[in-house]
């Protein structure tokens, strides 16, 4: 029985350092390279050394995929390309290949130059693994090698976000990266069709979690910042520098462009010009309303969102800042806050998760008074306010993919273990399929049963269709033909095309049987009798769907014919009390045949006529 | 090559050149007839190859072919048909039989058998499709009769095992538009093959091919339009084919369940996997629901759209599909409308947001939750998060129409509706607005909601604006807080935006009017009056506080203690608004003061209505006094087209009846004037001046009769005889005119040859009238008209002369309904006396904003014109999206007019008024011609009047000042 096998090396019951490999029919994939944030250790990396010990990798992996640029996805992937060693082809989308670099590049910066950890990765080497990338557009079938063959689908998330179908002969698993089954302001939402694959890996982030409406939420959001602005207020916005920073961004804009506000919007600097830029290339991958719009106006050409400078921070009026980082534990948007809380006036919106220990989490948690460094005593007197804004799809999401990609087997990643306890539970209740979910080092395997492709010659289809009615695809159908596997192909051909091909001689066989029966009359008598008994007889065979009505026939010879079977009857040579039944059929028809031997082994009916 | 390509031209050209020559006369026509039937047979014999017979047969098909020929042609085309052996070319003979069979006047039934006999030897599958298709063609041009549909229909079964899916679609097509719908018939001619067409259908939803299975879903819609009662077993082969893996059988089977529940509504079905049972509707419903989240978004909107119209469902499937239970991390989460109903009634509204403050509270039994409903559950939310706004429009219609047959779900669906306010795009929110004030008396708003659909009034968008305006005439606000809210943003939208100053007063009269006694405790803080002291009076030109004014008086018409709060110069303020702004301000009971003008009490029905009695008493006297010396007639029609006129000044409904009645009389008026003057005593070459008063006379009568028939709607067929009526005496007082004052005869040949054609074909057009026209001008011309057919154009002058003195004065009947098209410009205002400056040669867009009331189709009709002092005038036709219907009858132009000139060196006025294009063709009466008698009667005349264009200036001109600058070099 063929397998796929699959081995989280990270993301196995687990947040970050996806990465996930794959063996489907003989090749081997691996799906994403990422890093861990919680480690600062060789945790941080996936453990390569479960592909090889020794040697190249490029030996053992046939290809490797990125799903996105968020660096738990593709962290590791200079370190795997270049220190441990990879040559062969990294899959990823067109965004992706863009902006992977960039963050890349930061990672390594805050790593090397801020930490200062030596034997990390260089710029070069991140320069030289994107070499290795090739580029694929959505929906289109890149051919690996011969036989495997990737798809990327779209997957809202971030920007180039993509879910990949990999596929060699008739066994296909996908993999989803993470996704978004509900639209935001600026991605659309993921899609599949109906590709039924072997195996659906899905992240499970919010296995546990229904999400309200969105609409919800952005009106929140909308309303606090338009009252405090309009109170002369100001705004501070912390954000990661991609992703949910362009979608607030747009969300914002709009909204000035709707109300007809004029109090100034800025962005603070650094990578997000170089992603805005992308982002403005890229139209293509974002929503309907955005694709739409371009031709008159690129929506990420803000007209009311100007870059940041330091010294704006203490201009008088209302403004909107969005700066980095995201959990206020330095740079920019700690600056900033620093200044701006001391007011009541202005507000600060937390819009995504901080972790502990930082001045985000203190102040969502309701401290009010922060120690910074130096002893001093921080007063916060601004507004505090938190709305999430997550792009990972909720239960009720992952269970519609399910439902549209309708796999045979479903495998859970990207997740808490207890929460995909729940998922794999109601996965397995309502679909019933299995569902597994490996821990980090666990292989999975799974039995698949490829359907075996079979060519037929049009002459055989088109004569065995013809005999019955029109072929129906639910139902298996019985016909003759002679299977010729060949140079690793099969084919199905007619029997007299297959002893051509052959060279032989076609030879008929027949079977014959003698049947005994104890009658003492004349032998035309006897096949009367045998006649007028299989007459009466309701065959119980089905020839090309229906059951028809076998024309038996009493012969001139003092032979019976049933279709093609032959009876002849003689007396015994001994015994003239006893008639011997020759039944004479060819192997075609043996079915029917051997059914006739057996019914007239039974005797005739006592008297009929 | 060239050659070749240049002999073609010159033979396509020469041959519209013949066409153009043959035309006029039907004879040459007919004589070309059986020449083209031959020409088409000439041509396919020699053709030597395919391609050649191919081009001949694309050649031929551009040309129309008369329905005499159509019969031999076929048979032409069936002769080559059985002789062909190239596929390409038998399939457009096929096709072209088709073509040729919906020939008007053609009836197919003779080449019914030959059509059916090519099919039995044709082994393509392509050109059995196409002659399926032509069958389908002949088969609904003979719907009537019941042998050929059997017929046809048994043809179609027979090739339905057809190994290509073409050839099954066609059939499945064929079958569904023919198949036999009445129950008893079908019993009386059953046959083998024509069983039960329902379950021949139903067979071929199981095919191999997606294509086949839509065509056959789309035979059974087909055969539910055509009438034939579905059976309800079709429903669970429907249900299995929601789970198809194409979206054109999705869309179709979603179509189709949705037939059988609005069939068998009441009907019990099973639930897979349990014990019980509901209503087919109910089930129903939940599938469709769940197909809201489909793949494809086809689906999606098909399926959204559908739901709207299920109005049986059950109110707690119709509910489940707002309800989407969430939850974080395994405990229930209450939504963000629950918390804020919740903080609402509470007494707590805005409080900050903290975060946790959406924690999750219990704990859900995970075996309880069911992510994947097979209900309705949540069907509407994930309709309106949908990511296309198709869908997301769709499902907000949809949430109208189940909204305003059940109150209760109005009032569930109000948070999402208010939520859709904020949509990315504008037709999303428009429309959703648009859908709050469609059920909006079932609804109350809380003050939450209410200040979040208030916070869209500082849209941009002015559409959005106007629409939310409309929307809070007819809200229902709940407090005074709510009011007060309302108000006040409306105030703010006022300074923001204060070209919406109308529409903004228009809304605050309805506010006021629908809650008096919640506007009644904030009267002494809106018009800040204080107990002891005097407050300065209020600026009267503001517009503000205009808006609060008209809010407060119409409070006040049903609230009679409010006045006592007024101050004295509210008091004054309120009879310069009654006067300056009658329509928005309300006649107050005020202490003191006598109502001006008296109420008219609402009891009176518009029958017993005087003033409609005093129209028709005056009409009456009009008609009665036909005999009367002219003196006293003249006198009399003036008195009343004066009467009249005031009267439809006076009452607004009977302006129209009014105003259409002394337009007519009017004319009248001039007829008779032009009739007494002395001219035509005097001896020809003495009047050429003084004819002056007849021929304008003539001309102003058309241009009225004109304006009668386009401009007011509601005009029938009586009233346009009269009108014509009108017309042809005008233009036989112009033929008269001219007769007198132009020497030689010469040019009145062709006057009065065209006149006597003009009244031929008012007889034909109005034959069925004529009856009703004793004594009337054309009733006497009519009998005159073989003398005036033969005699000279001096002796037609004189007579019609005489008979147009002698005729008697119609009576004009009145319709039920009649309204006068009204166009009115808002913007440009015409008081700016900032001339809008730009450099010539380039163009300024200038704002036209304008409403038009009774335009029947305004899109086609609606024409701005532009006059520059230069006397250059320009007529812009706007774009079909900027008219938009605001409600019945109404309609709104919102449109950019680009101007331009050379360099002017003073600034100037130019004049923008709105025109009525009328097209006499397109005149109601002769729209009601059947088609065949017309082409009979017309094979001698020309048409007549061949469509006169012309337009009607119907609004007042607005003058806009504007300077073209001399451009800089």
């Amino acid at each position: 029985m063929p397998e796929i096998k699959v081995t989280p090396l990270g993301a196995g019951q687990d947040v970050g350092r996806s990465c996930i490999l794959v063996s489907i029919a003989g090749k081997n994939v691996m799906l994403d390279c990422g890093m861990h944030m919680g480690y600062n250790d060789d945790r941080r990396f996936p453990d390569f050394s479960y592909i090889t010990q020794n040697g190249r990798l490029t030996d053992f992996l046939d290809c490797v995929i990125i799903s996105h640029f968020h660096l738990d996805h593709c962290g590791a992937l200079p370190y795997f390309s270049e220190m441990v060693g990879y040559d062969g082809p990294i899959y990823m989308t067109h965004p992706t290949k863009a902006i992977c670099p960039i963050l890349l590049e930061d990672y390594r910066k805050i790593t090397v130059d801020k930490k200062g950890e030596t034997n990390f990765f260089t710029s070069q080497m991140i320069k030289d693994c994107m070499k290795k990338v090739v580029a694929v557009h959505l929906h289109q079938t890149v051919q690996v090698d011969e036989e495997l063959e990737i798809k990327a689908y779209y997957a809202g998330h971030v920007l180039g976000a993509a879910m990949f179908q990999i596929k060699v002969g008739c066994e296909s698993v996908v993999y989803t990266g993470d996704y978004n089954m509900t639209p935001d302001r600026h991605l659309g939402a993921a899609w599949i069709d109906k590709c039924r694959p072997d195996l659906l890996i899905t992240e499970s982030t919010y296995a546990t979690t229904i999400r309200d409406s969105k609409r919800c939420r952005e009106r929140d959001f909308l309303k606090k910042v338009h009252e405090t602005v309009e109170r002369g207020g100001k705004v501070l916005i912390p954000v990661f520098a991609l992703g949910r920073a362009q979608e607030l961004c747009i969300l914002l804009e709009t909204f000035w462009e709707r109300m007809n506000l004029k109090a100034p919007i800025y962005f603070s600097t650094g990578l997000t010009e170089k992603a805005n830029h992308y982002y403005k290339l890229f139209i293509t991958w974002t929503n309907q309303k955005i694709r739409k719009t371009f031709v008159q106006r690129n929506m990420f050409e803000f007209k009311h969102i100007k870059a940041f400078d330091r010294a704006f921070a203490d201009n008088p009026g209302p403004m909107v800042v969005f700066a980095t980082p995201g959990m206020l534990h330095a740079g920019q948007s700690l600056q900033i806050f620093r200044k701006w809380a001391g007011n009541e006036k202005n507000m600060v919106i937390m819009p995504g998760y901080c972790v502990q220990g930082t001045v985000g989490h203190k102040i969502l948690s309701g401290q009010r008074k922060l120690e910074m460094e130096g002893r001093q005593i921080l007063e916060v007197k601004m507004q505090v306010e938190y709305m999430s804004f997550s792009a990972h799809a909720d239960a009720k999401g992952i269970m519609q993919l399910i439902r549209q990609a309708e796999p045979r087997n479903v495998l859970l990643v990207h997740g808490e273990a207890k929460k995909m306890e729940f998922l794999k539970q109601k996965i397995e209740q309502e679909f019933h399929v299995s569902c597994y979910m490996p821990a980090n080092g666990e292989t999975t395997t799974i039995l698949t049963n490829p359907s075996i492709p079979v060519d037929i010659s049009l002459g055989l289809l088109k004569r065995e269709t013809a005999i019955g009615l029109l072929p129906d695809a639910k139902k298996p159908k019985l016909m003759h033909g002679t299977l010729i596997m060949k140079d690793n192909s099969f084919r199905l051909v007619s029997p007299e095309q297959a002893l051509k091909e052959l060279g032989l001689a076609e030879h008929q066989l027949r079977f014959t049987c003698r049947v005994h029966i104890q009658d003492p009359r004349k032998e035309h008598e006897t096949v009367l009798r045998v006649y007028n008994h299989l007459k009466g007889q309701v065959f119980p065979f089905w020839g090309g769907g229906v059951l028809k009505d076998y024309s038996v026939q009493h012969l001139p010879d003092g032979s019976i014919t049933v279709e093609s079977i032959l009876i002849q009857a003689t007396a015994h040579s001994e015994d003239q009390g006893t008639k011997v039944l020759l039944v004479s059929w060819t192997y075609q028809d043996e079915e029917l045949g051997s059914y006739l031997t057996a019914l007239l082994k039974k005797g005739l009916p006592a008297s009929t006529s | 090559m060239a050659a070749h390509l240049k002999k073609r031209v010159y033979e396509e050209f020469t041959k519209v050149v013949q066409q153009q020559h043959e035309d006029p006369s039907a004879k040459k026509l007919r004589l070309t007839k059986p020449s083209k039937s031959a020409a088409l047979h000439v041509d396919l014999c020699k053709a030597t190859s395919p391609a050649d017979a191919l081009q001949y047969l694309l050649q031929f098909a551009r040309k129309p072919v008369e329905v005499e020929s159509v019969e031999g042609v076929v048979r032409i085309l069936l002769e080559h048909y059985y002789k062909e052996n190239d596929a390409s070319v038998r399939l457009k003979i096929a096709s072209l039989l088709g073509l040729l069979s919906k020939t008007a006047g053609f009836s197919p039934d003779c080449i019914m058998d030959d059509a059916i006999n090519t099919l039995q030897n044709e082994k393509s599958h392509q050109v059995l499709a196409q002659l399926l298709d032509t069958l389908l063609v002949i088969g609904t041009k003979l719907t009537e009769n019941p042998s050929v549909r059997m017929r046809l229909v048994e043809v179609a079964c027979k090739h339905l095992t057809d190994s290509s899916h073409g050839v099954r679609n066609k059939c499945l097509q064929l079958i569904g538009c023919l198949g036999p719908v009445e129950k008893g018939v079908a019993k009386e001619a059953e046959s083998q093959a024509a069983k039960d067409v329902q379950k021949i259908i139903g067979d071929h939803f199981n095919d191999q091919d997606p294509r086949v299975r839509t065509a056959a879903i789309k035979a059974m819609l087909q055969l539910h339009e055509r009438g034939l009662k579905l059976q309800q077993a079709i429903y669970s082969q429907a249900c299995k084919l929601l789970a198809d893996d194409y979206e054109q059988v999705r869309s179709a089977a979603v179509q189709l369940i949705w037939v059988l529940s609005q069939l068998y509504p009441e009907s019990i079905v099973p639930i897979p996997s349990s014990n019980e049972e509901i209503r087919l509707v109910d089930d129903a419903f939940g599938k469709i629901c769940h197909m809201v989240s489909d793949g494809s978004w086809v689906v999606r909107v098909q399926a959204a759209k559908l739901l709207g119209s299920m109005q049986q469902v059950s109110s707690h499937f119709l509910e489940q599909t707002l309800d989407k239970k969430l939850m974080s991390d395994l405990r229930r989460k209450r939504t963000a409308h629950e918390r804020a109903k919740e903080l609402y009634s509470s007494g707590e509204f805005s409080s900050g947001r903290k975060w946790g403050d959406d924690a999750p509270k219990e704990e859900i039994d995970t075996g309880a939750v069911n992510l994947i409903e097979s209900g309705a559950c949540g069907a509407f939310v994930h309709g309106l998060e949908d990511e296309m706004y198709e869908v997301r429009i769709a499902a907000v219609e949809a949430l109208c129409m189940l909204a305003q047959s059940s109150p209760s779900f109005a009032e569930k669906c109000l948070d999402f509706l208010v939520d859709m306010f904020n949509d990315e795009i504008e037709e999303v929110r428009l429309q959703s607005i648009h859908t709050m004030r469609k059920i909006s008396n079932n609804i109350t708003l809380r003050e939450d909601q209410l200040d979040t659909v208030l916070a869209v009034l500082e849209d941009s968008s002015r559409d959005i604006r106007e629409a939310l305006h409309e929307l809070l005439c007819c809200t229902n606000v709940s407090t005074k807080e709510g009011i007060h809210l309302a108000l006040v943003e409306l105030l703010k939208n006022l300074t923001k935006y204060p070209t919406d100053r109308e529409s903004i007063w228009k809304c605050l009269k309805f506010l006021g009017s629908r809650h008096p006694t919640l506007v009644l405790p904030l009267v002494p803080e809106l018009l800040s009056t204080h107990p002891f002291f005097d407050t300065p009076e209020p600026d009267m030109d503001d517009p503000a506080y205009i808006a609060v004014l008209v809010l407060i008086f119409n409070a006040a018409k049903s609230c009679p203690t409010m006045p006592a709060l007024f101050s004295d110069h509210t008091f004054r303020h309120y009879a310069y608004l009654r006067d300056s702004l009658s329509h928005l301000v309300p006649p107050l009971r005020l202490p003191g003061r006598k109502l001006l003008s008296s109420p008219v009490s609402p009891s009176i029905t518009p029958h017993e209505d005087p003033s409609q009695q005093f129209l028709h008493q005056s009409l009456e006297r009009v008609y009665n006094l036909q005999h009367l010396d002219p003196q006293g007639v003249q006198e009399l029609l003036e008195f009343t087209i004066r009467d009249l006129q005031r009267l439809g000044e006076l009452q607004s409904e009977l302006a129209g009846m009014a105003d259409f009645t002394a337009t007519y009389l009017q004319c009248q008026l001039l007829l008779i004037k032009a009739l007494q003057e002395k001219l035509w005593n005097v001896a020809a070459p003495l009047y050429l001046k003084q004819n002056a008063l007849a021929s304008a006379a003539a001309k102003q009568i058309l241009e009225e009769t004109y304006k009668m028939e386009f401009m007011y709607s509601g005009v029938e067929s009586r009233q346009v005889v009269i009108i014509h009526h009108m017309r042809l005496q005008a233009k036989a007082l112009q033929l008269i005119v001219t007769a007198r004052t132009t020497r030689g005869v010469e040019p009145l040949f062709g006057m009065c040859e065209k006149f006597l054609q003009e009244v031929d074909s008012f007889q034909r057009c109005f034959i069925s009238e004529l009856p009703h026209m004793q004594g009337s001008f054309v009733d006497k011309l009519l009998d005159l008209m073989p003398r005036l057919v033969t005699s000279k154009p001096s002796e037609v002058v004189k007579i019609l002369q005489t008979t147009l003195r002698q005729s008697t004065f119609l009576h004009l009947p009145l319709p039920e309904q009649l309204h006068r098209a009204t166009a009115n410009i808002i913007e440009p205002t015409g008081e700016s006396d900032n001339p809008l400056r730009f450099t010539s040669g380039l163009v300024v867009a200038l704002d036209v904003d304008a409403t038009l009331e009774h335009v029947q189709d305004p899109q086609g009709t609606v024409k701005v014109q532009v006059l520059y002092p230069d006397g250059q005038a320009q007529i812009i036709h706007p774009k079909p999206a900027d008219f938009r219907n605001p409600g019945p009858g109404r309609h709104r132009l919102i449109t950019q007019v680009y101007l331009s000139h050379t360099a002017w060196t003073e600034p100037c006025q130019i004049e923008v008024r709105l025109l009525l294009a009328y097209n006499s063709n397109r005149s109601k009466a002769s729209a009601k011609i059947p088609k065949s008698s017309w082409s009979e009667s017309l094979e001698a005349l020309p048409q007549p009047e061949n469509g006169i264009e012309g337009t009607i200036p119907f609004s007042k001109a607005v003058k806009v000042y504007i300077m073209p600058k001399p451009a800089r070099r």
